[in-house]
């Protein structure tokens, strides 16, 4: 299997007035191999949403770069550029609520993409948002209503209809289950998981839920504050972390097994993410790290390939 | 069902008896709450489960008086706290119910606290108002209960506006408000939904830490088994306006016995590398509780149902002490046995 994308130190900083900057997403080099799909977990504020939209071109690159199949993408989009990126990679929004235009009707928003982005007519259009409907667990008449008259479920396979309608290779879905109930998320990954078998989709998976993250992925990858800490397979990373700040994630997510649970010394750390404006040098996550060294205050450590095991890992406890 | 209930020695804190409340809106009356039954025993946790929608904050929120009469109406039920009623009554024995008998903590902290005052005022306000605490006194008790929920700085913090808290920050100050007037019961409503993991580990440790010191009781509404697992001594399974399956925390988890608390743990994953399965939602949608259903309210998505079902509500079964399960498979008339339903589900 090749490379479908590749970020090489992907950084994008926001500046927010004199001499302040936020530091959101800081020289991220990952690879998603064709047909994979990538869970990228963190808390709020560590910029995994930030690094989907680059990676989508919906932010310009403030540094670094982002090549699909080879071909490195503009470090700023042009119309021309999404125009011709757009049925290659979609995303699917966090919000299922706000990410739908609430003037258009259902057959306007999942057909809009078919009709800027191919010359078929009116009458297909309107087939083929049938067809994708009824694939998403909608029906076709649904085609003439409007977005407020949906839960928040059917709105998140609206989102996701929209997406994959121009049958991308590569799509980034923020956080696709987060706004669900517990049944509609399995429903959600369910339907997300046949389509990539059918379509032979490529995904980042933008999530928080650790849970689900391991249960959907592949590969994860562990983000904070703007930088990656680990990278590893999925099953492996969360059963056997290597990161101290992987390690508290996961020991604070709480298992839907009350024996585990009894079992289980309290792992919360204190302290909580700092703001990612002006960071100081040296590892990011050394003011609440457990084994924090004196060097983790110096230099920040690199992603680096372990040893033994299939995984890289940004602490210095490693080099 | 109220004597099944009780059968330990220990005296119910809190016993609500079939509670039903309603709204009136535009389109009909909607019966949120159908007939609700819980019992809370001091220094123990209840956790209440359930979608959006299925009445978990309504039924506590009108034990509370936080119910909007109109549109909202208490149709029938009672609630005692230590023997006595306390729907519709704002003091119980000279002490008011509302944050010094029974207080809350909310999902949101940031909209439920007031922008335009300090957070060290705020805490306070309730001081001055129940304990008649003078201003100085009930600030400087503030700022204990902020170093009570582990607030570094307290003293300064107390000083600051919501706005200069983090999530988890305006979360700890919520709780510090909430504790002030050493409450009896602890309503936490999804208490730590908008928090990360990290945060979320922090709180609840928090929780339990204080429920140790002051022997509350804690009702705790959320949609996480994990956070049940991890919290709650019983369990109740709300869904759609009623509870259809309660027991102690292993009863609830390792006897599962309505096919709703067995849909939701199959529509989890979990993490225990040698049960691993795949996921199976829970296909379909609640009911519209415009028209709640005459029967059993799962009956529409339930793989297990019976033309019984649709037309006749089950009664509570008993299979256990304190472990019932509303379900008519439970009845011995029934062609599939709850003891498949567990085979079905462990294999």
């Amino acid at each position: 299997m090749g490379k479908l994308l590749e970020t090489n130190e992907l950084t994008r900083y926001f500046d927010i007035g004199r001499n302040q900057r936020v530091h959101a997403v800081e020289q991220v080099s990952l690879a998603i191999d064709e047909k994979e799909i990538v869970g990228l977990v963190g808390e709020s504020g560590s910029g995994k949403s930030t690094f989907g939209k680059t990676v989508v071109g919906l932010h310009h690159k403030t540094a670094g770069t982002v090549s699909y199949r080879g071909e490195q993408l503009p470090q700023k989009y042009e119309p021309r550029d999404f125009q011709r990126l757009a049925t290659k990679m979609q995303m699917i929004f966090q919000d299922p609520y706000s990410s739908l235009n609430p003037r258009m009707t259902v057959g306007e928003i999942v057909g809009e993409g078919l009709r800027l982005h191919s010359d078929a007519n009116s009458a297909s259009i309107k087939e083929q948002v049938a067809v994708w409907l009824t694939k998403v667990g909608l029906q076709a008449d649904h085609m003439s209503r409007y977005p407020h008259e949906f839960s928040g479920g059917q709105r998140q396979r609206l989102g996701i209809a929209r997406a994959l309608i121009l049958e991308p290779e590569f799509v980034v879905c923020d956080e696709p289950i987060s706004a669900l109930d517990v049944s509609v998320q399995a429903q959600v990954i369910n339907l997300l998981g046949e389509l990539k078998e059918r379509m032979g989709l490529t995904l980042l998976f933008i999530a928080h839920d650790l849970s689900m993250v391991r249960y959907v992925s592949d590969r994860m990858a562990v983000m904070y504050l703007g930088s990656l800490v680990e990278v590893g397979k999925a099953n492996e990373v969360y059963f056997d972390p290597k990161h101290p700040y992987t390690e508290v994630l996961i020991g604070s997510n709480p298992e839907p097994d009350p024996q585990v649970e009894r079992g289980r010394p309290s792992t919360a750390i204190q302290g909580e993410i700092p703001s990612p404006v002006n960071v100081p040098p040296g590892c990011r996550f050394a003011n609440r790290c457990p084994r924090v060294m004196d060097v983790c205050r110096q230099s920040t450590p690199e992603l680096i390939p372990l040893k033994d095991v299939d995984r890289h890992v940004a602490c210095h406890l490693y080099t | 069902m109220s004597e099944a209930l009780n059968l330990a020695n220990n005296p119910m804190l809190l016993e609500v008896e079939n509670l039903a409340v309603e709204f009136d809106t535009y389109g009909g009356v909607v019966k949120a709450v159908r007939g609700v039954d819980f019992s809370v025993e001091e220094g123990k946790t209840l956790a209440i489960v359930g979608e959006s929608g299925c009445g978990k904050s309504v039924s506590v929120q009108s034990m509370m008086g936080l119910i909007h009469m109109p549109p909202g109406r208490i149709t029938s039920g009672s609630a005692r706290l230590r023997g006595e009623e306390v729907l519709g009554r704002n003091e119980l024995n000279g002490k008011e119910i509302r944050g010094a008998e029974i207080s809350m903590i909310f999902q949101d902290p940031m909209t439920s606290l007031n922008p335009t005052m300090t957070i060290g005022d705020q805490i306070a306000e309730p001081l001055q108002v129940h304990r008649g605490l003078s201003y100085r006194q009930a600030f400087g008790e503030a700022i204990n209960l902020l170093e009570m929920s582990k607030i570094p700085e307290a003293a300064k913090r107390a000083k600051q506006f919501p706005f200069e808290f983090s999530g988890g920050m305006l979360q700890r100050a919520m709780i510090a408000m909430a504790i002030s007037c050493k409450p009896s019961i602890l309503i936490a409503d999804e208490p730590t939904t908008a928090l990360d993991v990290t945060i979320q580990a922090q709180i609840l440790d928090l929780m339990q830490d204080l429920q140790k010191e002051t022997g509350m009781a804690i009702i705790l509404i959320t949609h996480d088994l994990g956070v049940v697992a991890r919290m709650a001594d019983e369990v109740a399974v709300m869904y759609a306006g009623k509870i259809v399956e309660h027991g102690t925390v292993d009863d609830v988890f390792y006897r599962s016995a309505h096919p709703y608390t067995l849909g939701l743990r199959a529509a989890m994953p979990n993490n225990d590398p040698a049960r691993q399965h795949e996921l199976k939602p829970i296909e379909g949608s609640p009911p519209d509780l415009f028209a709640p259903p005459k029967g059993c309210g799962y009956c529409a998505r339930c793989p297990f149902a019976m033309e019984v079902c649709d037309k006749h509500h089950p009664q509570d079964y008993f299979l256990g002490d304190h472990h019932f399960s509303c379900c008519w498979l439970h009845h011995s008339d029934s062609p599939t046995k709850p003891e498949e339903l567990y085979f079905k589900e462990n294999s």
